[in-house]
């Protein structure tokens, strides 16, 4: 099971979204298609067309910068940052 | 006792402004649509919808839609994404039109979305595929300054299947088969710049019809203000006696045929109210003559900015005015525009502004 951590941005968009949870998951994309499952409408947020991440959307597996092909471990830690930008 | 609702689409949110029939107190609520820019809200009176675009530079483009006057919001882009092998992106939701029971959403890059179940869902309706230069607008080096997008369309009161479509730097095209096939409108226009087609290139920046005359159309342009009178097949300029060219937004009286609303702006890089002196200038004969009106107004050191949707019209009998500026402020005017009360002053960057009367 990944731990799962996500921007504030994203909970008040989706009721009952928590900012941290436990997902079963073998890559980064499938951690976003079980949110998704849960929470219609979620990979939108996350991913473009293709898909790919968006551009401000980054993903880091285990501290280190991540894909949507990244691989997860058994408890591998998965941060979801919405990028510093705008003003 | 009817309640006037003004919906403020700013860049940090979607606020209300509301106020009874007498609109002389208003009261701000907001922000909604959680601090996302919102380029455009918009309320459809059959279902009492408030729709609004938006774009976060986080989360993608979407629209926010809600059913009961601001208390709660849902978000969907639900279809609202082209092709991925396609290459071309939906950045923004730039403008939107409820009209014969259904939204229209205009994008960047250029293209129509429709929904059909009150903003759930959307599909792409047309990208004008076909029209003159038109291989050429998804290419950077092609395009105007700005991104090229499609911010408005117009709809056709009584025909469902008839609306027009503007482009940005390219201009006005009408459909009268719901987007199947076009046809640019923009003979007689004017553009200062080279155009490689004749029947395109032009810099529309707001369309308006008369709600008495649907053949009496009026444009703020990037080069003068310009009345259509056979639906846009033809037009002709009327910015003399206009302190500037420039501008983008433009209203149309909802009762007279010939009274019109345009908000002139610095035409060169400051694009605000010339020499610091708010103004809204109103022309009573159709755009033969001008009049300024700035009672209640800033005389001095007012660089105010309004963008194309930053001008909008009431449908009392007398009918009310608002504008939004880029620097926060709502400013309103119960009696047609002869007077003016700042009624909203520290808002975020204001680029829409539209008006509902309710009851």
């Amino acid at each position: 099971m990944a731990d799962l951590h996500l921007p504030g941005t994203l909970p008040p968009l989706f009721a009952g979204l928590p900012r941290r949870l436990e997902i079963d998951a073998g890559t980064v994309v499938e951690v976003i298609d079980r949110l998704d499952e849960r929470w219609p409408g979620l990979r939108d947020r996350l991913c473009e067309p293709g898909p790919a991440l968006r551009p401000h959307i980054h993903v880091y597996v285990d501290g280190e910068r991540a894909a949507l092909g990244t691989t997860l471990e058994e408890r591998s830690r998965v941060d979801v940052i919405a990028a510093i930008s705008g003003g | 006792m009817p309640q006037t609702v003004l919906l403020v689409g700013t860049r940090k949110g979607c606020f209300l402004l509301e106020s009874d029939g007498d609109r002389r107190e208003w009261k701000l609520r907001g922000p909604f649509c959680e601090g996302w820019p919102v380029y455009h809200a918009v309320h459809e009176p059959m279902s009492g919808t408030i729709y609004a675009a938006a774009a976060s530079e986080w989360h993608g483009a979407g629209v926010w839609r809600s059913s009961d006057l601001g208390e709660t919001w849902e978000l969907s882009s639900e279809g609202l994404a082209y092709d991925a092998d396609g290459g071309t992106k939906v950045s923004k939701i730039s403008g939107l039109t409820a009209a014969h029971g259904r939204v229209l959403a205009g994008v960047e890059s250029a293209g129509v979305f429709e929904s059909r179940d009150g903003g759930a869902t959307w599909s792409l309706l047309s990208t004008l595929e076909g029209q003159p230069g038109r291989s050429d607008w998804n290419d950077p080096a092609q395009q105007p300054p700005g991104h090229l997008g499609l911010p408005a369309m117009l709809p056709h009161p009584d025909d469902p299947s008839r609306f027009w479509a503007v482009v940005q730097g390219i201009g006005i095209f009408e459909t009268t088969d719901n987007g199947v096939s076009w046809a640019p409108r923009n003979r007689g226009l004017r553009a200062d710049w080279p155009r490689p087609h004749e029947e395109i290139g032009f810099c529309v920046h707001k369309l308006v019809m008369s709600p008495v005359d649907n053949d009496r159309l009026f444009q703020q342009n990037h080069v003068g203000v310009h009345r259509s009178d056979d639906a846009g097949l033809s037009w002709t300029e009327v910015t003399e006696g206009l302190p500037s060219e420039f501008g983008f937004a433009a209203a149309a009286h909802p009762h007279d045929r010939d009274t019109y609303y345009v908000i002139p702006l610095d035409g060169l890089h400051g694009r605000t109210m010339p020499d610091g002196h708010a103004s809204v200038w109103r022309t009573r004969d159709a755009g033969a003559t001008w009049q300024r009106l700035d009672r209640g107004l800033p005389e001095r050191d007012a660089y105010l900015g309004v963008l194309r949707e930053g001008l909008a019209v009431d449908t009392y009998d007398v009918p009310g005015v608002y504008f939004g500026t880029s620097t926060g402020q709502v400013f309103a005017s119960a009696d047609e525009g002869e007077s003016w009360s700042e009624i909203a002053s520290y808002l975020p960057a204001v680029a829409s502004v539209e008006v509902a009367v309710l009851g």
